[in-house]
């Protein structure tokens, strides 16, 4: 065994890859619809045209960076905590059918001051215990949490289809007969104010914002974020200074999953104001990237969800005016995934280059994904 | 008594059916159980697979190249093959962290196939599945005949895999090196074995599984192409490596019970299973493999006799 000092790469070099590996994978995608026949200048112009093509375009992409933001945030908690959280898709979808369920159900009784807390508190705790499950399977009888929480994910997208087409149907559509699955409408008490209408943006912008500080201050200035961060560094030794890890492994998948759920809920009650079949699909994978984009810190998610929501929203305008599919999005943030988990080998590498001219450098823990999951093994 | 024989005939065809739905299973796990003995978790599966349902299909469709569906199947492991390739990549010679780079090939593998098929195809692509293929003298035989020999070629291929690879792991060189890189390498290394690139075939070859894997539902089982209609299968799978002990044969229970739960819609309409008056609701019946799953990973810990040492954690020379 040798012992080493917990390098870091040069905050830099830290900060760079995964921008470098953003427009290594744009133009690997741009080179994919080239062959396929498309001219991918003009596919990308499209994109920024309707991400950034006039205030409103800037405002929808802003209230699309705020579930991704959201849900980024609480997988930074699970990554920091050593468990690799997949389910946030599930968790989101949990979290918006009980906010939704919720809000419908109090209706018109509470004052909006009580109902907007109440509703985005109950989805917050929807997504909780969704992630409490694969957090505890994993605490108790080390079920591997990728797996786990995959399979969440399947289940959560049957039982939301399952009460939108069952217990949760609009009664308007029942009435109607035209039993369309989707949610009665919440009531307007519970929506979260519009700040520049027409767009969709609304005050969740600052619900998420200051999520993050919170967890900021969580993970870096509480013992309980100490803990959780200990145990993502090394279960061992955390066992050994006598952290419980099983309970700290959990509580970091159900704030993970909270934070999940809120997504959901500040989604219902800002944009949708229902659920629908179909809602937000795929933000759950797109807050994994990301996450992983701003290199696992709360704040660094901030600024990365701002550019994946510009990359949604303008893959939006493509499809329109180019058809060029909006899977073309999914598939890049793949390849941004593979391009900044690669890219982490070559930043410790520097690191330790660095580090092994310059013994006296400082210790910070925080710019290289790998060791933080790898180690806690 | 007309009622019973009529019972009989679709329980017969019912099991049968879950032998067939059990093949995309099968190739996937057997894929996976190779590389992780070896010591690589590969969670790329699912995207491979999609690539290769998509790709399969669209050689033998007529929508697309309208080759034979056994060209499609040649080439869905050939991109699959391509996709382990690049997973190899990443995950040996990089050294990425396993659990991260197989959401982002499952993400790429997601994306890849649906721009493909709207592109290539529209949204919309159907092909005959590969044709029965009875097997002279035991096709006739009652009952086993016709649950077990009338299927399709995928899955005799599949089931005769189950005891080839079984032989490979524990009778061939190659696979002593696949189990002594997986528990030991650094043993295997200082005996002269090449770690990395025994890695490098375990984890190919595991891509060619997945993409077999992906033909198998798509012009083995289904014969259409949607977006996304893996559904998790190929997590499912490498679950299934676990619930198998990395073993083969259990892999193959677990993947026919599996098959069965899947199929559970199918029986739950068959039996006419209902609560109270109504039948169960699809979404709900659909939940059962996941739960399953789950339970599985839960039941399966109790099992790591065959769990490889030095899974997930990549080989660095002359280290400690």
């Amino acid at each position: 065994m040798r012992i080493q000092k917990r390098i870091s790469g040069g905050d830099f070099t830290a900060a760079l890859a995964p921008i470098i590996a953003v427009i290594l994978a744009l133009a690997l995608a741009g080179v994919l619809l080239l062959i396929l026949g498309k001219n991918p200048l003009e596919a990308y112009a499209s994109m920024i045209e309707g991400a950034f093509g006039s205030d409103t375009r800037i405002f929808n992409t802003i209230s699309r960076a705020v579930p991704l933001m959201l849900v980024a945030i609480g997988i930074c908690i699970a990554f920091r905590g050593g468990v690799i959280n997949i389910g946030a898709e599930g968790q989101l979808f949990v979290g918006a059918v009980s906010a939704t369920a919720f809000a419908v159900a109090a209706g018109e009784n509470l004052t909006p001051w009580l109902l907007v807390p109440l509703t985005l508190l109950v989805g917050f705790l929807g997504g909780a215990l969704w992630g409490s499950v694969p957090g505890y399977l994993k605490a108790r009888f080390d079920v591997n949490e990728i797996l786990s929480t995959v399979m969440m994910n399947e289940i959560a997208i049957r039982l939301v289809l399952f009460l939108l087409g069952g217990p949760m149907i609009d009664p308007k559509e029942v009435a109607q007969g035209t039993l369309i699955h989707q949610s009665a409408a919440l009531p307007e008490a519970s929506w979260l104010a519009r700040l520049s209408p027409p767009s969709r943006l609304h005050t969740g912008i600052f619900i998420a914002i200051i999520a993050a500080v919170i967890v900021y201050i969580l993970l870096w200035r509480t013992p309980l974020g100490y803990r959780i961060r200990a145990v993502g560094q090394s279960r061992a030794a955390s066992l050994y200074a006598g952290i419980s890890v099983p309970t700290y492994l959990t509580l970091a998948l159900i704030l993970s999953g909270g934070l999940a759920g809120l997504a959901g809920a500040v989604e219902v009650t800002g944009v949708t104001h229902r659920m629908v079949e179909g809602f937000a699909v795929g933000y759950g994978f797109s807050g994994i990237v990301v996450a992983l984009f701003g290199r696992l810190h709360p704040i660094g998610a901030i600024p990365s969800a701002f550019l994946f929501g510009a990359l949604l929203t303008g893959a939006e305008r493509m499809q329109r005016d180019l058809q060029v599919p909006s899977a073309t999005i999914t598939a890049l943030q793949g390849l941004v995934v593979l391009f900044v988990v690669s890219s982490d080998v070559w930043v410790r590498r520097r690191a330790a280059r660095r580090a092994s001219q310059k013994v006296s450098e400082p210790i910070s823990a925080d710019s290289s994904i790998q060791p933080i999951i790898s180690e806690a093994k | 008594m007309n009622n019973d024989l009529t019972l009989a005939q679709i329980l017969i065809s019912a099991f049968a059916l879950t032998l067939g739905a059990a093949t995309p299973y099968l190739y996937a796990s057997i894929g996976e159980i190779f590389s992780q003995r070896s010591g690589v978790l590969n969670l790329g599966v699912e995207g491979t697979m999609l690539m290769g349902a998509f790709v399969a299909i669209f050689f033998a469709s007529d929508k697309g190249l309208q080759i034979d569906p056994a060209i499609g199947f040649l080439a869905a492991m050939i991109v699959g093959g391509l996709m382990g390739l690049l997973s190899a990549v990443i995950n040996v010679t990089l050294k990425a962290e396993q659990g991260i780079s197989g959401i982002g090939m499952t993400l790429f593998g997601l994306g890849m196939s649906s721009l493909l098929f709207k592109m290539l195809a529209d949204g919309v692509i159907t092909a005959t599945v590969f044709p029965k293929l009875n097997i002279r003298g035991l096709s006739d035989l009652p009952v086993v005949g016709e649950i077990f020999f009338q299927q399709n070629a995928l899955v005799y291929v599949a089931f005769a895999l189950v005891p080839i690879s079984v032989w490979i792991l524990n009778k061939t060189t190659w696979g002593l090196q696949i189990r002594a890189v997986g528990q030991n390498p650094k043993a295997a290394d200082a005996m002269g074995v090449n770690v990395n690139r025994v890695r490098y075939s375990t984890v190919i070859l595991g891509g060619v599984f997945a993409g077999a894997a992906g033909a198998a539902l798509s012009i083995g089982l289904t014969g259409v192409f949607q977006e996304n209609m893996t559904a998790g299968r190929g997590f499912i799978a490498v679950a299934l490596v676990y619930f198998g002990g990395w073993s083969p044969w259990r892999a193959m229970l677990g993947a026919l019970l599996f098959s069965a739960a899947n199929n559970l819609q199918i029986w739950a309409q068959i039996l006419d299973v209902r609560i109270g008056n109504s039948p169960i609701p699809s979404n709900l019946l659909g939940m059962i493999p996941y739960i399953l799953t789950i339970l599985a990973l839960v039941f399966a810990r109790q099992r790591h006799s065959l769990e490889p040492a030095a899974l997930t954690k990549p080989f660095e020379r002359g280290e400690n």
